[in-house]
Formats: structure tokens, C-alpha cells, sequence
């Protein structure tokens, strides 16, 4: 199943169902690897300008966090929840450009599935403190 | 021995393993600091009024670190597209940019920003006392507008013998701006520009003082968490910093020669380490510095 994978004679074994449809992806650059490189080389230099215009827009963002935070928008609670929507954005913009999640494998979304999870629980415990009917 | 799979994917899980291996560790790292920002929301949920400062960090410098760090996330996006497109000396040249940003970032924050803490003081009045010092601290006037009260008197100490000698019975404080004038409108609200220490000089007696340091992770919840938080954020910068010239020096340019795209793939990892670092600063900066 594997011959094609001499350093790994360990996988050998069986690979699930969509194991078997992941490894088709991995074909394709042992096949013709010249022709692919080329192919991502070009889709590369098509992403730069794009990655400029983040960066750009993330500057802006940062004058607006700045500009913002300044402005009275009645409440501390009403200040704090613009500046972590804007700095949710860029983080946002980071994270889907920058770090290529707005098309990745499946399986790291999968991993990071967990971590938003438990990252959540976190948060919640923090609120369920605050929001703590008992004692307050 | 060979680590396998470094350009090419692994049939089971259809990524170079490196890939796989720094998504983990990012996964392990969120939890981190996501446990940290965890403890900084409930410890200032908690403040009681008056006990979380405002405006004592210097928000133009933080802003030019944010864009310091912001421009070496994009650099290094641009160092790993020019080796994808095979452009070694680019690569060299947005690979050197990041890394001196990185140093900048790391410069202001330990030569300027902390130092400048160091030396800045706090003494945080008593309940009891706190009609005493009125006049520094106008806590009639922002109760008629509905703001929150002030209960500390800042600014430069100017007999530091008092911090340790019990024989010294008072502090004796050259202003901030806030308490020289604190019923000025112009003192409701933090400012952008920093303002400068007034030639004002209040005489705080020591009894009256519930505590009183210099601007130390000990002075108050809000500098504890600030410097956890960045003190964690500077290692990781630097951590950064220290990889992305390892693979800046020769051993990168070896590297090049031998497979090209395996010097790609490692600082795509690297570069995907130094945007969640970038990531963590975007929730750091308007969280201690603005809000």
C-alpha cells in the first residue's frame, strides 16, 4: 500500500477510509514534483500582495483601536466590547491569512476544534465566577 | 537520522510533520496564555472601584510596538513566499527585517517601557484618609459626573530613602499631571500623549498610605498581570527572534542548497509561531494599554 513511502515501512498497516483520500493528495507531487512547485510558486506570488494588504489594514485597524478607545461610548463595558471586537477582527485577519487557516488540512481544524473548546470552558468558569448567584 | 515526511506529506494524516507538530504546540499554547487572559478578566472584574489604574502606560509607544510587530508578521510571510518562489537574497533581506523588529520590539520594551515603570511611583490612600488628600485626588468632582474614584497619588518619588527607612514618616511626591490638577475636565480621561510630572510636590504621610511602591509587578493587581503577560509575550518574542536568525545564518543557506523547500517549510512553522505571538500582542495592547 505504501511502497511509494520507503521511510515509513511502520504505515504499512491499514489507513482508514479518509486516510486513503488524503494520501491521494499527497500523490500528485511525487509524480510530476517540477510542475507542481511551479504551480505553487505562482500561487504564491499571486498571495503577496494580498499578505501587503493585510498588514496594511491591520495598521489601520491598530490607528482605529487607538482612535476608538478614546472615544466615550458611554460605559467602560461599551468601550471594552469595541476594542475586543476590533482586536477580534485582526486577530481574525491574522489567523486566516497570515497563518493560512482559511484553507487548511482538515485535521488541523480538527485539533483546533479541542483547543477552542477547552479554551471556551476556561472563559466560561471565569464567568461563571462573576456570575456566581450564591455568594453575590 | 532522517526525520521523515519534511516536504512531503504523510499519507495518515496528509501534512509534512512539522506542520502537524507546531499546530499542537500553538493548540498548547492558547491554552496558555488563554488561561492567563482567563485570570486577568477575573481579577479586574473583581477590582474594587479605584484599585485598577488607568492611563499609566505610555500609549504612543505601545501603539509603535504594535506596528513593529504587525510589519514583522508581514515580513516574515514575505521571507517564506520568496523561498517558495525560490528567492534566496529576498528571502535573506525580509527574513533580516523581521528579525531587527523583533529586536526593537524587545528594546523598547526593556530599556524604555519597564525601566520607565521602575521609576515611577505610587502610594494608594487609606479609606479613612481618603477626604485628607482631596485636593489631589478630586474624588467630589468625579462623583458628580459618575466616574470612578481615584484612590492613589502618582508620580516621581522624590525621597526614595522612604520606601525602607522607618525613621521617614512621609513620601514626598513630585505630581503626575492627574493629581496636580485633578478637577480639571482635562484629567477625567486618560491621554494619548503622556503628560509630563508637574513641579507640584505633595507631602503623603506615611500612615495614611495603605501601600505605596514603585510601578513593580507587587504594586497592584493591574502590574501584576502586566508584566506576567508581557514578561511571557517578551520570552516568546524572543524565542522568535532567536530562531529566525538561526535559520538567517548559514545553516539556513545550507539548508537552501540541500532542499530548498525544506528550509521553506521550516520557517513557514517558525513564521506560524511568530503570528500567534503577534496574535497574543493584538489582545495585550488595547486590553492593558487603552482599556
Amino acid at each position: 500500500m505504501n511502497e511509494t513511502q520507503p521511510t515509513a515501512p511502520s504505515h504499512a498497516a491499514p489507513i482508514p477510509a479518509d486516510g486513503g483520500v488524503l494520501a491521494e493528495h499527497a500523490h500528485p507531487p511525487l509524480h510530476g514534483s517540477g510542475a507542481a512547485v511551479d504551480d505553487h510558486a505562482h500561487d504564491v506570488s499571486k498571495h503577496v500582495k494580498k499578505y501587503l494588504m493585510v498588514g496594511a489594514l491591520l495598521l489601520l485597524f491598530t490607528g482605529l483601536t487607538v482612535f476608538l478607545s478614546y472615544v466615550d461610548f458611554g460605559s467602560m463595558k461599551a468601550n471594552m466590547t469595541v476594542g475586543m471586537v476590533v482586536a477580534t477582527l485582526k486577530a481574525g485577519l491574522v489567523a486566516a491569512i497570515f497563518m493560512h487557516l482559511n484553507a487548511e488540512r482538515q485535521l488541523i481544524y480538527r485539533v483546533l476544534i479541542f483547543t477552542v473548546f477547552f479554551v471556551a470552558a476556561l472563559f466560561w468558569l471565569t464567568y461563571f465566577h462573576w456570575y456566581d448567584p450564591i455568594s453575590r | 537520522m532522517d526525520i521523515p515526511y519534511t516536504t512531503s506529506a504523510r499519507p495518515d494524516t496528509g501534512l509534512w510533520n512539522a506542520k502537524i507538530g507546531i499546530w499542537l504546540f500553538l493548540a498548547s499554547e492558547i491554552m496558555l496564555f488563554g488561561g492567563l487572559f482567563s485570570a486577568y478578566i477575573f481579577l479586574r472584574l473583581d477590582a474594587p472601584p479605584g484599585y485598577w489604574p488607568h492611563g499609566l502606560l505610555n500609549v504612543p509607544v505601545g501603539t509603535m510596538n504594535t506596528a513593529i510587530l504587525i510589519a514583522s508578521s508581514v515580513t516574515v510571510v514575505l521571507a517564506w513566499a520568496a523561498l517558495k518562489m525560490r528567492q534566496f537574497a529576498r528571502y535573506k533581506f525580509y527574513m533580516g527585517i523581521t528579525i531587527v523588529c523583533g529586536i526593537i520590539f524587545l528594546f523598547v520594551k526593556l530599556y524604555f517601557e519597564w525601566p520607565d515603570k521602575f521609576h515611577h511611583f505610587g502610594a494608594y490612600i487609606r479609606d479613612d484618609r481618603l477626604e485628607k488628600y482631596e485636593p489631589y485626588l478630586g474624588n467630589h468632582h468625579l462623583r458628580e459626573k459618575g466616574l470612578e474614584m481615584r484612590r492613589e497619588i502618582t508620580g516621581h518619588l522624590h525621597n526614595e530613602v522612604a520606601l525602607h527607612d522607618q525613621n521617614v514618616h512621609e513620601y514626598e511626591i513630585q505630581l503626575d499631571q492627574v493629581n496636580a490638577a485633578p478637577t480639571d475636565p482635562a484629567s477625567d480621561r486618560p491621554h494619548f500623549w503622556p503628560l509630563p510630572k508637574t513641579d507640584k510636590i505633595a507631602h503623603v504621610a506615611k500612615e495614611d498610605v495603605e501601600r505605596a511602591t514603585m510601578f513593580v509587578p507587587s504594586h497592584s493587581t493591574f502590574f501584576a498581570t502586566y508584566f506576567t503577560i508581557t514578561g511571557l509575550h517578551g520570552l516568546h518574542v524572543l524565542g522568535g527572534v532567536l530562531i529566525f536568525i538561526y535559520f538567517w545564518l548559514p545553516v539556513g543557506a545550507n539548508l537552501y542548497k540541500r532542499n530548498p523547500e525544506h528550509l521553506a517549510n521550516r520557517v513557514e512553522v517558525a513564521g506560524l509561531f511568530w503570528h500567534f505571538v503577534d496574535l497574543v500582542w493584538i489582545f495585550v495592547f488595547p486590553l492593558f494599554y487603552l482599556l
